[in-house]
């Protein structure tokens, strides 16, 4: 099945004309914002222009605080502006916020449940050449289990500027995880953006792709290599970690019989973790009763990421190709995956 | 600016002291648990700071031009607590609440449910980073309230602490006043074998700080360096607060071992019948 207009994608979405990074988008929605609402103030850790909080901070010098190398002062300082009646964007690397601060976004934050909103930039693996120190791939675990929190994960520079003025609106805590490296530019401001609401780019019949990032992408172009071998697979774009969209989650499910999740994150704990939890929790046949929307019988999900390692240095794509988070290799995960379910 | 539940008179503050340290005996002996030493060694800051010094509205706790007040060291709520309920925050009768399920009044300090806590605490080393993002919101909007924090000692082994002292010297907030209750004790032992701290007030001085070292139970000497605090416009200030753990019941004070535990009740008559006689003498003195 070809790709559903009413996303309002570019015109070939596939092959988009235009890109950038998804920090890109959030440097450019939080100027937006700092324009439209004088009580949004940002916060970087020395990383302001690789975070593209520098724009802001050109513009509204006064609402700017750098705390240098220094993420949990940087989670602490946010809340406490945040406590003022501030909507507060704390900006540094993956891996060192939420990796090097948890405890103080845990208790400063999301206990206080004031609107701080983390902005976590070069992350997965598409950061490249720094190497596995720099991969946060682990941080969507992290903060996903923290009460009060939201969490979002845009799929490209346009998603990434809604995401950040849909995040600013919730008055509370939330993350945003976005990516160095230049990406397509596939939806546009017409395309839907709602938390909690995933996007269905495709529809399938045969497997329902479910991806969130960068990998979005790879996994529409998956689709189509998919459609060539005779494989019907819709793809997802599952940008709301928490709270995951368990409706379309079991609508895939019940539609297809088989999901594939594909992120730049390890396996588990991450978006796929996310989504075997409601496939197992909404299970009729459990009989948990929690499965208030009711999916008839189990369906195998089949998680794919990185699996439980430390990766290494190389550029962007290079790097999705190694570990097959690439177009062809999530093809290549999901036609074995639609194979075993035919040999069952 | 209004001042709210200001109380000039030093023999009448001694005796709020005084009675917050029986409420504290009460609270700890109705939790069964706590923290005792710090909690009452607080009292008299806590007495200067909710009756004399803090611009706040216990009828409004979320007036905006208040003075805030961060408790970093979270674990001495349960004075921070009773000078709540005595300032009129809410009745006294919910301080034997403490620590109990469904009570407002959690084992570490929670804001969402307590109206007049400026923020949750417990972790130590988390408050300073906080009162300085308050500080620096009031300094941007040229707003006159300030921000006060209150520290333990032990917590400055923690990196974040410096992190944030050193961001409230490059912003110089002159705005922001620290009480530290330098206790010199932590759960393991005495600081300075612990994980040394001095010279302390040097550190603080190295990091561009004002350094006021005061008699932490003399409340007289605590409102006149907050005082002081307010005049400095420059830089942050930083009061050292030497106080003794356990201060006016004898047999808690100075020993580590008090940290973490409540009394038992004959530790606790034994208290609160030293706190009365000592609140008979206050009485007798002159203002």
């Amino acid at each position: 099945m070809a790709i559903r207009t009413e996303m309002k994608l570019v015109e070939n979405p596939l092959a988009p004309k235009s890109s950038a990074a998804s920090r890109d988008g959030f440097g450019k929605g939080l100027v937006e914002l700092g324009e439209g609402n004088p009580n949004v103030w940002a916060v970087s850790a020395d990383v302001s222009e690789s975070t593209r909080t520098h724009w802001f901070a050109e513009k509204f010098p006064t609402r700017f605080v750098q705390v240098g190398v220094a993420e949990q002062n940087l989670a602490g300082v946010g809340a406490g502006i945040a406590s003022c009646g501030k909507i507060v964007f704390i900006s540094a690397f993956g891996v060192f916020s939420p990796g090097r601060n948890w405890d103080q976004i845990r208790v400063s934050i999301c206990y206080n449940d004031i609107p701080v909103i983390i902005h976590a930039s070069h992350t997965g693996l598409t950061v490249g050449p720094d190497g596995a120190s720099h991969q946060a791939l682990e941080d969507i675990a992290i903060v996903r289990v923290l009460p009060n929190m939201t969490v979002i994960v845009p799929a490209d520079m346009e998603q990434t500027k809604k995401a950040v003025h849909a995040a600013a609106a919730l008055h509370k805590p939330a993350y945003i995880r976005t990516s160095r490296e230049k990406l397509p530019v596939f939806t546009t401001s017409e395309t839907p953006f709602e938390i909690g609401k995933a996007n269905v780019y495709r529809d399938g019949k045969d497997v329902a792709i479910f991806a969130c990032g960068p990998i979005v992408h790879e996994a529409l172009k998956a689709a189509e290599l998919l459609s060539a071998a005779g494989i019907d697979a819709a793809v997802v774009d599952c940008h709301t970690i928490k709270p995951i969209d368990k409706k379309t989650i079991i609508e895939m499910a019940e539609k297809c019989g088989l999901l594939v999740s594909v992120e730049e994150h390890q396996v588990d704990g991450g978006m796929g973790s996310a989504i075997a939890e409601v496939l197992c929790s909404e299970s009729c046949v459990l009989g948990s009763g929690s499965g208030v929307l009711g999916l008839e019988h189990p369906v195998p999900l089949v998680r794919h990421g990185v699996h439980n390692r430390f990766c290494e240095s190389g550029n962007a794509m290079e790097l999705l190709k190694h570990y097959s988070l690439d177009a062809e290799g999530i093809a290549k995960t999901v036609r074995e995956a639609v194979a075993g379910m035919k040999r069952k | 600016m209004v001042r709210f539940n200001k109380v000039t008179s030093i023999r009448q503050l001694k005796l709020i002291a005084n009675t917050i340290r029986q409420d504290v005996v009460h609270m700890l002996l109705e939790a069964k648990s706590g923290h005792s030493a710090g909690s009452i060694g607080l009292a008299d800051i806590f007495t200067a700071l909710y009756f004399n010094i803090l611009y706040h509205d216990q009828q409004n706790p979320t007036w905006p031009d208040r003075d805030r007040l961060v408790l970093s060291n979270g674990h001495v709520c349960p004075v921070m607590y009773a000078a709540m309920a005595n300032a009129g925050y809410f009745p006294k009768e919910e301080l034997l609440t403490l620590r109990k399920l469904g009570s407002r009044l959690q084992g570490h300090p929670h804001r969402t449910i307590l109206p007049g806590i400026e923020t949750s605490s417990g972790p130590l080393g988390q408050g300073l980073s906080q009162a300085v993002g308050m500080a620096l919101v009031a300094k941007a909007e040229k707003k006159r309230w300030r921000t006060y924090c209150i520290m333990s000692d032990g917590e400055h082994d923690e990196g974040q602490t410096w992190e944030a002292i050193m961001l409230a010297g490059k912003y110089k907030l002159g705005n922001l006043t620290v009480l530290i209750d330098r206790n010199n004790i932590q759960i393991d032992g005495f600081t300075e074998e612990v994980m040394p701290l001095e010279p302390f007030a040097d550190k603080y001085r190295s990091f561009g700080w004002h350094v006021i070292n005061v008699d932490g139970h003399n409340i007289k000497k605590i409102i006149e360096a907050c005082e002081e605090s307010k005049a400095i416009y420059e830089k942050p200030t930083a009061i050292i607060a030497h106080t003794i753990p356990g201060k006016g019941i004898p047999f808690m004070e100075f020993l580590t071992e008090w940290h973490g535990k409540p009394p038992s009740k004959e530790q606790a008559d034994d208290a609160i019948s030293t706190l009365e006689s000592e609140r008979k003498m206050i009485e007798d003195e002159r203002d």
